[in-house]
């Protein structure tokens, strides 16, 4: 070492250079994550309706009046229906599969292998085939799986899928569920295992049974990973996008607000409602985010 | 709490221990059988798109939807493959150098995040994960004007509508969960290490390229083949920033699916085309693929 980088070194903080190491990517995200954010915000409270205007504050206004578009409130109702049969049918296939699989169970590997390989491709390549399985025509005309039902003699099961008026998007989030349960499995599982073996025998010296070593040792223990795939599944379900696109394109029956905002910019051409809508999904993404972020910093930091 | 109440009624201990021994086999059956039933669902799609990818344009029939190829033929592959083509080398040029350079910046800021720690690195570290979370439609629209803006600066095509703009993009929404993944792996690595080649005067960089690089190997995979993937997959990015000379893959099998005129052969091995490099890296490397997947939901 010479004098001279040595003396350097001296005066230096010795924090300094880490903190000059990560600051193009501090500046990256301050830039691309909250400044954009917050331009995309001024955006929606502006009345830029179209794409030459320079627009000027509104306020609230585009907030409050896409209450009165009937798309909007259809969207809105849409993505609530996915959400939740997505969420909770992920989450219970993906818990059921872990249970089955915890204690350990002949060629683990390749049931693993085989829950989880949906995630490597795109929803766009899954949409693919699942708009064929999903096809609404029944009888006759029947394909994909009503055309099962037919073989199997379960024509009663034949239904319109992603085209029906009501539970059109229950269908959408079929091919979600079959996408994302093998992660779920994959969380509960690494959950499942992270319970002492010491635990489960301990209760059962005291007395307890199967079902009340799970009920009271085990579940707690699941609480932090059920949360973590809560967190995980309920973004990806708010802002849902490629897959919708997929399966059944720009259609106003499967609308949701992903769909909507798209159209909204490279259709009608209208930036702020666009970022109008924008603004709504990332509120209702960041309305549970966020405390899941702080509450998570403040646990690691009393580790 | 009824039904708990019930089992615990009506299950005494001694009771328990004689159905654990006696039931374990069945109820391992049991397990298997069901676990090859859900097998069986999960690959329903995989045989649908196999199966119809090799059939002839004369068996597009309803009535044989379900059926093997009568006669296999890689017809649809090939027309699926000329119209692919162009798009694929597209996500080639995009998701090979993003990966790579998302890894570089994951693992420079892990460094620092974990082991060359500054004032506030906590809440630097907590910002740059809600980045990981945010949905991209709020940031589309300025995303947009800023590519367009770069375009006209530069004159040229490359921000809005070429792969860099698109890559770029990519890189920067990557920071996130690629900096997370090398973080929690460098946490692990014991602090003393550090001390003692600092004791040896090395300084930041040099430690890092002389004792951290050296031991970042699994790290590296699982990064890189995460972002490959996202990148490879990704739908959202590529339909607002690219145009028809650029458009990656995804974007490419949606038009060819989407069309009605296109037969369900050639969206079908349009769909596997699209998939295999992903398929192919999680087939050969799906131990560091899990470990990204469970990089975004389990910490330290």
């Amino acid at each position: 070492m010479t004098a001279k980088t040595a003396s350097v070194r001296a005066r230096m903080p010795r924090w300094l250079p880490g903190l000059l190491l990560v600051s193009p990517s501090i500046v990256a995200i301050a830039v691309f994550v909250y400044g954009m954010l917050g331009w995309n915000f001024k955006v929606a409270l502006s009345d830029q309706h179209d794409e030459v205007s320079e627009g000027s504050f509104v306020g609230l206004e585009n907030f409050i009046n896409i209450w009165q578009e009937t798309r909007w409130i259809l969207s809105v109702q849409h993505a609530i229906v996915f959400t939740v049969v997505f969420v909770g049918g992920a989450l219970v296939l993906g818990w059921f599969l872990a249970f089955l699989m915890e204690k350990g169970i002949k060629g683990e590997g390749g049931f693993r292998a085989i829950y989880l390989f949906p995630m490597a491709i795109s929803f766009i390549a899954t949409g693919v085939v699942w708009r064929w399985l999903m096809n609404s025509a029944t009888g006759e005309r029947a394909v994909g799986l009503n055309a099962l039902f037919r073989f199997l003699g379960l024509d009663f099961l034949q239904w319109q899928w992603f085209r029906d008026p009501d539970w059109g998007m229950a269908a959408m989030a079929i091919p979600a569920i079959w996408q994302m349960s093998g992660y779920v499995m994959a969380l509960f599982l690494a959950g499942f295992r992270g319970v002492p073996e010491e635990l489960r025998e301990a209760a059962r010296v005291d007395g307890c049974n199967e079902w009340q070593v799970y009920r009271w040792v085990i579940l707690p223990h699941l609480r932090p990973v059920t949360l973590a795939a809560l967190i995980i599944l309920g973004h990806i379900s708010l802002k849902v996008f490629d897959l919708i696109v997929s399966v059944s394109g720009k259609q106003i029956i499967t609308d949701v607000p992903a769909i909507f905002m798209w159209t909204a910019v490279y259709d009608a051409h209208d930036p702020a409602k666009g970022a109008t809508i924008a603004g709504y999904i990332v509120l209702s993404v960041a309305i549970f985010v966020v405390p899941y972020l702080i509450w998570n910093a403040r646990r690691e930091k009393r580790k | 709490m009824t039904v708990i109440a019930k089992v615990r009624g009506t299950t005494a201990p001694q009771h328990a221990k004689v159905v654990r021994r006696g039931g374990a086999p069945v109820w391992r059956a049991v397990r298997f059988a069901l676990l090859l039933a859900f097998v069986v669902l999960f690959l329903i799609p995989v045989y649908v798109l196999l199966v119809t990818s090799f059939k002839p344009l004369t068996e597009a029939d309803p009535s044989q939807a379900w059926n093997l190829p009568r006669t296999w033929t890689t017809e649809a592959w090939q027309v699926a493959w000329e119209r692919l083509a162009p798009g694929v080398w597209n996500s080639v040029m995009l998701a090979v150098p993003g990966s790579l350079i998302s890894a570089m910046l994951g693992s420079m800021n892990g460094y620092v995040l974990s082991k060359w720690r500054f004032a506030g690195a906590d809440v630097v570290f907590t910002l740059l994960l809600f980045g990981m979370f945010i949905p991209y439609q709020g940031v589309m629209i300025p995303l947009v004007q800023l590519l367009v803006g770069l375009n006209e600066i530069t004159g040229t095509q490359l921000f809005y509508g070429g792969i860099p703009g698109l890559t770029l993009a990519h890189i920067v929404y990557g920071i996130p969960i690629c900096t997370l993944i090398f973080r929690n792996y460098y946490v692990t690595i014991p602090d003393e290490l550090i001390e003692a080649a600092r004791v040896d005067g090395a300084g930041m960089l040099r430690t890092y390229w002389s004792v951290i690089i050296p031991v970042s190997g699994p790290a590296f995979a699982v990064t890189v083949i995460w972002q490959f993937t996202s990148l490879w997959n990704d739908f959202l990015f590529a339909v607002f920033l690219t145009g028809p000379q650029s458009w990656p893959a995804t974007v490419m099998l949606n038009n060819i699916a989407g069309a009605q005129t296109v037969p369900y052969s050639q969206q079908m091995a349009a769909a596997i085309l699209a998939s295999i490099p992903t398929v192919v890296i999680y087939i050969l490397l799906g131990r560091f693929f899990m470990r990204g997947l469970m990089a975004g939901a389990l910490k330290g």
